[in-house]
């Protein structure tokens, strides 16, 4: 959103393009000025098209208001927006083609910034697959979207900051939370802790979440082993200062830090670096007029976030002095990163944790048996079907790397499941010669 | 738009806060939303649209990701199989 | 890493060198395969895994037919993810022009003792009601069948490994010679006989080979059970595969054990990169579009490319490498029968894998041919190009 704003203040023509239906991606969800705007064609637009989709990290009242304004900001710069539609392929340079529930259209660009945020990972266990067993970020994009949580026990699992914030919301919303287990040792985090000193901003964060949190229990060297239930989740098996202990609860919300959205970017070519977009000082990827910002170079949260989706509005409008202002806190937004890299890496004994029934692909259900026997992510791909589901390895991509240290294939269109009329259309130059030979088409 | 919206989920009236999307009425109407592919029931896990296992159908469409259709007064949604 | 001496040295770890691995282990034959990737990639990877009796030539007809009857053997000792579904072919009319060809084929094949079944539009609807309205009719091949080639090639080569076979994965095959095949990685396998199945990549192994990269795209889609019941070709596909040079799209789709769509065909000369080709997509889907209208709004999960190998007169090269192919010898009096060829099986591999296994074989072990082999003979291109 921000990169946006910034751009369509310096007088460039701005897009921005989102898959939700409403402005903010996965944690500003329904950020009071919400609009749904349905423009499906926008054919002859010259402009900056920034694709927004989910940045997953951190959740409090401060930020609500933060999003309100910032949408508020994206509304007055004059960007046109363009919810509920999600690109699925560049079938020709400067040329994106986007797909919504009605139709498609073609984007046109002269420069694109891509700000595709981030993904939880998820990591298979027996029974995961029960319902009601959700995502960190999960839960709380659903508890956003109305699910009453009131009086409900939802324990909370996996790794990373966004755990404590899920678990805040949460209980802020009547839920009751047995436990928050947190994989990462105890001095990990206590050193995460203590390296949180020279951010200001993120001590006095520290402290509101540790108020919202009173009289939670909070364990360190923690995890799931197991969910239980017949049809629905009843009840949580996890791992606690070296003993099983199991939780009757309504809802497990467990996620493992966060990956990075690089399908997008890697269908346009930009070049990679340790799993995420390579980005210069101004944003821009290896590929010319393309900018990245956000999650997709680095997990780095928020604030992060938003000073680089800032340069790389500044940069793609050609204000690269404004731009360099803002160099500085970027850099200190970086060693935030690379302290969450660092703190919240994933611990050995959670690759002991799949059963041979449990499902390590969902949408072929492929299982752990027969996805251990290959060598290579493209072997188990041909041979088990896993990662050929909608989800396009989404889910079991980033669980069979951290598994088997397999690497992901490349990427081909489309980028996110579309349908067959919209991968057929015609663009671009091609398309008026092909309408005057077909005799028109709309 | 009202503030509760009564939508079908199986054949059974769900009521939901306006805003709320699909997702959340199958949860509340305690109905999986889709059944695997080996017939394992299944509900929303990512909240955001990537995984793929809150589909339903809504109206006989299928593969619909309900966490990213709000609910609308009547719309008849069924467990995708 | 050790010599060890083999009967035979396979390259290429796609169906057909899967097929012939299995069928020379059983006949009792030392074993190796050699491939750079894993099994049942390449060309066996990115195919349709259509099983189709095809009239181009007698000499397509009988490969197909031969092979076509194997897979019906083989069906009962297939795996349940080879997802083997005798579901039969259509040929769709689109014109009154094309039920000529339909009758045609019928004679043809009804000959050759082939069962088909000649429909009308009422006929062709009532299988196929998703099919555009004012289609003339429909050639059936009730015979015909649809299979998961990669699942297909490991059942093969699985079933060689059990008869001793050994395999080389993950080095690229870097040099085929007399007696041996060295690879990347300077392992050298020593084999009295050499079988080049590299499908697509053959002719850098085995300079000389009249073999081009032909290549396809694919999509497929959700599940949509029973939309589609049959491997539903157009006619007009026919004269896709028939054009030596040029770019070519025809309505090609299939349904999948789960449901899911397969939509191609498209094929393309000159095109080396395998990045998806937009504008062909395009056309392909268009004209799938034009065919089923009810595609259109299906999703959409993957797109692919892959490459076939082709040859000249479209027929595959199966028997001894002569070494030179401006030699012109019918037979293969002067050369030493080391290096044969199994290979340029165009968009028919996974159909003929087997029959090519078998009179492949049959060459090798000097045992008298099932079907007769001339028309396959890598010697007989010289021959060929004179007529062509």
């Amino acid at each position: 959103m921000v990169a946006a704003a910034r751009a369509a203040e310096c007088g460039v023509r701005v897009g921005i393009v989102d898959d939700n239906f409403r402005l903010g991606g996965q944690i500003w969800r329904n950020a009071s000025d919400h609009a749904r705007s349905n423009d499906a064609r926008f054919d002859d637009a010259r402009s900056n098209v920034s694709q927004n989709n989910v940045s997953q990290y951190q959740n409090n009242e401060a930020q609500n208001t933060e999003a309100s304004r910032s949408a508020g900001w994206v509304r007055a710069s004059g960007a046109t927006v363009l919810c509920g539609l999600r690109v699925v392929h560049q079938p020709e340079a400067g040329v994106l083609l986007a797909e919504n529930l009605d139709g498609f259209c073609e984007l046109t660009y002269d420069k694109l910034v891509l700000a595709t945020g981030a993904r939880e990972r998820f990591l298979p266990f027996p029974s995961w697959t029960l319902p009601n067993v959700m995502g960190a970020g999960g839960l709380q994009a659903m508890v956003k979207s109305g699910l009453p949580i009131q009086g409900k026990r939802v324990v909370v699992a996996g790794t990373g900051p966004l755990l404590l914030a899920v678990a805040a919301y949460l209980r802020k919303h009547g839920a009751e939370i047995p436990v928050i287990c947190e994989q990462a040792s105890w001095r990990d985090l206590a050193k995460f802790g203590l390296a949180l000193s020279v951010w200001p901003e993120k001590i006095i964060q520290g402290i509101q979440l540790k108020r919202d949190l009173a009289g939670v229990p909070f364990a360190s060297n923690s995890w799931p082993l197991a969910a239980h239930g017949q049809q629905i989740l009843e009840s949580v098996t996890i791992s606690r200062a070296g003993k099983n202990q199991n939780i009757p609860c309504d809802y497990l919300a467990c996620g493992f830090h966060l990956i990075p959205n690089v399908e997008l970017p890697l269908l346009l070519g930009c070049g990679l670096s340790n799993g995420c977009v390579q980005v210069d000082d101004f944003q821009t990827t290896t590929v010319p007029f393309v900018f990245c910002a956000g999650e997709p170079t680095s997990i780095g949260g928020v604030e992060l976030a938003l000073i680089e989706g800032q340069i790389a509005g500044l940069a793609a409008a050609g204000h690269a002095s404004e731009a360099k202002a803002l160099f500085p806190k970027r850099q200190k937004g970086r060693r935030f990163a690379q302290l969450l890299d660092r703190t919240f890496r994933l611990r050995p004994e959670l690759r002991s944790l799949p059963s041979p029934e449990t499902m390590v692909c969902r949408c072929e259900d492929v299982p752990y048996s027969c996805v251990r026997q290959h060598r290579s992510w493209r072997e188990a791909k041909l041979h088990t079907r896993c990662g050929m589901g909608p989800c396009q390895g989404r889910v079991c991509g980033p669980a069979t790397q951290f598994l088997f240290n397999w690497n992901p294939d490349s990427v081909r269109p489309p980028v996110f499941p579309a349908r067959v009329e919209t991968l057929a259309a015609v663009t671009g130059q091609s398309q008026r010669q092909h309408s005057e030979v077909t005799g028109g088409q709309s | 738009m009202p503030d509760q919206i009564t939508v079908t989920v199986n054949g059974m009236p769900v009521v939901v806060s306006s805003g709320a999307t699909v997702a959340v009425a199958m949860v509340l109407a305690g109905q999986a939303c889709r059944t695997s592919v080996s017939g394992q029931p299944r509900g929303p896990l990512c909240g955001m649209g990537i995984c793929f296992e809150c589909r339903v159908a809504i109206g006989g469409i299928p593969h619909c990701r309900s966490c990213q259709v709000l609910c609308e007064p009547g719309m008849e949604v069924t467990t995708e199989n | 890493m050790s010599n060890a001496a083999y009967d035979v040295v396979i390259v290429g770890a796609g169906i057909v060198g899967a097929a012939c691995a299995d069928e020379l282990a059983r006949r009792g034959l030392r074993v190796a395969v050699a491939d750079a990737d894993v099994v049942g990639s390449g060309a066996t990877a990115a195919g349709m895994g259509h099983i189709v009796v095809m009239d181009d030539s007698d000499a397509q007809f009988a490969l197909t037919r031969f092979s076509q009857q194997l897979w019906q053997e083989l069906r009962p000792e297939l795996p349940d993810d080879v997802e083997y579904e005798q579901c039969g072919t259509i040929w769709v009319a689109a014109d009154d022009e094309e039920m000529i060809e339909v009758r045609r084929k019928r004679d043809y094949y009804g000959e050759r003792g082939v069962p088909t079944q000649v429909l009308d539009a009422q006929a062709l609807y009532r299988l196929e009601p998703n099919l555009r309205a004012g289609m003339a009719g429909g050639f059936l091949v009730p015979e015909d069948g649809v299979l998961y080639p990669p699942c297909a090639a490991r059942f093969l080569m699985e079933r060689a490994q059990k008869q001793g076979a050994k395999l080389h994965l993950g080095v690229p095959v870097a040099q085929i010679g007399r007696g041996q095949v060295r690879l990347a990685d300077g392992t050298e396998i020593a084999a009295a006989i050499i079988v080049n199945a590299a499908g697509a990549r053959a002719a850098e192994l085995t300079p000389g080979l009249e073999i081009k990269k032909r290549k396809g795209h694919l999509v497929i889609t959700d599940r949509y059970p029973g939309f589609v019941r049959h491997q539903l070709v157009e006619l007009g596909y026919l004269k896709s595969a028939h054009s030596v040079s040029g770019d070519s799209v025809a309505f090609n789709v299939q349904p999948r054990r789960t449901g899911q769509i397969l939509i191609g065909s498209s094929r393309q000369y000159g095109a080396e990169h395998k990045e998806v080709d937009h504008s062909v997509l395009v056309r392909m889907l268009q004209r799938a579009q034009e065919y089923m209208p009810g595609l259109a709004q299906m999703s959409t999960v993957r797109t692919w490319t892959g490459f076939r190998a082709a040859t000249p007169d479209k027929l595959p090269l199966i028997g001894p490498w002569a070494g030179d192919a401006t030699s012109g010898t019918a037979g293969d009096a002067t050369g030493d029968k080391s290096i044969f060829l199994a290979t340029g099986h165009e968009g028919l591999g996974i159909t003929t894998s087997l029959g090519t296994a078998r009179i492949l074989a049959d060459q090798i072990t000097g045992t008298k041919p099932e079907i007769p082999v001339e028309p396959y003979l890598p010697s007989r291109t010289a021959k060929e190009y004179a007529h062509a």
